[in-house]
């Protein structure tokens, strides 16, 4: 193993963050994640877990503590991260293939090298036959697959999932989330994942932090000890069960006053 | 398409009863034909002048042309200026209201005095006035960008020429083209509005607006109001230009350009 294995992928320490001069959004955080970790967190809307991933992107900037991802500041470490948002975020003007190259693109990829692998990828996640089709034709589950592979396309070692599947019905979600798992065993990228959903946190999740509101900050940590290659048959066993009934629990103790 | 031919058909049909309107109204009112002629007149006004009618539409229409395109290319310049920041739009927007408030009608002698009648100052007054909605419209497409496609670009550590031409300028299209939509008619009501004080340098002679008002000086209401239905025309088919550019730059992206279904 070299020295460089040793770093966490994101450290966060004492990290505070208050936008003007509203309520502090996030109390003194400290957040280690490990390399290759898949990290769910999970908590009421408004307690700043959006937040969290925006700092870890240097998108929005910590009053005070400080943020490394990879042993960098965070505006440094952007090339290596992918942020996948909500709402699909695709350019409504470009085809599914362009909206997979854009990564490539603003990063001065040369043409034929962007055309090999934008079509390995739409293989990779099913799009091939849409390839030339407009946001505007695809459905909710097809424009998150777009934008999960457009995260894919810059070959990420840390992807930044804010709540991707939440407007999707729930087959789509289970599917999309066992694929998410899929890709990221072939990959090898670390994993931050937001989500409200209790069982989608627990199926994905190596860790899960529970956030508590006003002011946001770490209510609790679970480590998901399930069996390694999970399948959606898990979802219907009784250690899945147990966990999700018990973070469930926590997360219900953090909405009391 | 069959859509599209359904409503030219609808237009026509309404074209036809108001015509027909127009000939009772003549019946039954017994109106004198210099104060409004008979479509039949009208007609025959049309095809005697024919050549002169023509070249009436082609003057006005190379002036509204011109004065729209300058628009278009000077109304996207300052859209991008106003883009680059809140402080230059703050300082600067006003100003747009105020081409968009000046009643032509007053400057129009004032350009006419500077910059001399004739073909170059109408078309300058053209320009002037459909210039606002197009720098509104624009301006509103550049800076109303989803705050995500912005962090998107971000992380990609895209430049400044990238966020530009890549997302701020392609959102802007589809108000590109609504203020080109609406500027479109206002500058066919420019160019006229331009004509009526720059008179012409040949007598009988002139775009729409200077034959407007000769032949009115000369009670020709038959020619009047084929000028006038010459006018129409004009502005019609800008927008249809228009519409058809739109539709055909917008529809495989845009939701407002696509055949309209939902009314
Ligand atoms: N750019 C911003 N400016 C001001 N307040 C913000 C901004 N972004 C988020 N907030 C506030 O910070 C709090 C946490 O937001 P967010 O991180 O989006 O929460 P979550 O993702 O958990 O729902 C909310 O109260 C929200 O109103
Ligand atoms: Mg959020």
């Amino acid at each position: 193993m070299n020295a460089d294995a040793c770093v966490p992928e994101i450290e966060i320490a004492g990290v505070t963050k208050q936008y003007g001069n509203a309520q502090t959004v996030l109390e003194s955080i400290d957040l280690i994640v490990a390399k290759q970790e898949f990290l769910g967190i999970i908590g009421p809307s408004g307690c700043g877990k959006s937040t969290i991933l925006k700092l870890i992107a240097g998108l929005a900037i910590p009053n005070s503590g400080t943020i490394r991802v990879d042993g960098m500041t965070p505006q440094n470490a952007r090339e290596t991260i992918s942020f996948v948002f909500q709402d699909a975020t695709l350019l409504p003007w470009r085809t599914v293939k362009e909206n997979i190259g854009l990564g490539l693109e603003l990063e001065r990829i040369p043409k034929n090298r962007r055309e090999n692998e934008i079509a390995a990828l739409l293989e990779l996640v099913g799009l091939k036959n849409v390839a030339r089709a407009y946001p505007r034709e695809l459905s909710g589950g097809m424009k998150m697959r777009v934008s999960i592979a457009r995260a894919l396309a810059t070959n990420p070692r840390l992807m930044l999932l804010d709540e991707p599947f939440a407007a999707l019905d729930e087959m789509s979600r289970d599917h999309l989330n066992e694929e998410i798992l899929r890709l990221r065993a072939e990959q090898n990228w670390t994993a931050v994942f937001v989500t409200h959903s209790v069982s989608e946190a627990v199926f994905l999740s190596d860790r899960i932090v529970v956030l508590a509101p006003n002011p946001g900050r770490i209510h609790a940590e679970f480590r998901v000890e399930l069996p390694a290659p999970r399948t959606s048959a898990i979802r219907n066993s009784r250690e899945f069960d147990a966990i999700v009934a018990r973070v469930s629990h926590t997360l219900r103790e953090t909405l009391r006053p | 398409m069959k859509r599209q031919a359904i409503t030219a058909l609808n237009a026509l049909a309404v074209f036809a009863a108001l015509v027909a309107l127009w000939q009772i109204v003549l019946w039954v009112f017994h109106v004198p034909p210099f104060m409004l002629p008979s479509p039949w007149a009208v007609a025959r006004a049309v095809g005697a002048r024919f050549p002169l009618l023509l070249n009436a539409l082609a003057i006005t229409a190379e002036e509204s042309a011109g004065g729209l395109g300058a628009s278009i290319v000077f109304g996207v310049l300052v859209a991008l200026l106003f883009a680059q920041s809140r402080w230059v739009r703050k300082m600067l927007y006003p100003y747009t209201l105020l081409l968009q408030t000046v009643p032509i009608i007053a400057i129009a002698p004032l350009i006419l005095m500077w910059m001399g009648a004739g073909i170059f100052a109408v078309t300058f007054i053209a320009f002037i006035i459909s210039l606002a909605p197009i720098i509104a419209n624009t301006t509103q497409g550049l800076i109303s960008v989803d705050e995500n496609l912005v962090h998107l670009f971000l992380m990609h550590n895209a430049s400044r020429a990238q966020l530009l031409f890549k997302l701020r300028l392609p959102n802007a299209v589809p108000d590109l083209f609504v203020g080109i939509r609406i500027a479109s008619g206002i500058a066919v009501i420019g160019a006229i509005t331009g004509e009526l004080f720059a008179g012409s340098s040949r007598v009988g002679e002139g775009g729409l607006g200077y034959s407007i008002l000769y032949a009115s000086s000369q009670l020709q209401t038959d020619y009047l109001f084929a000028l006038v239905l010459a006018a129409t025309v004009l502005g019609f088919g800008f927008l249809f230009l228009v519409m058809f550019l739109e539709w055909y730059f917008l529809h495989r992206w845009h939701e407002s350009a696509r055949a309209p279904e939902a009314e």
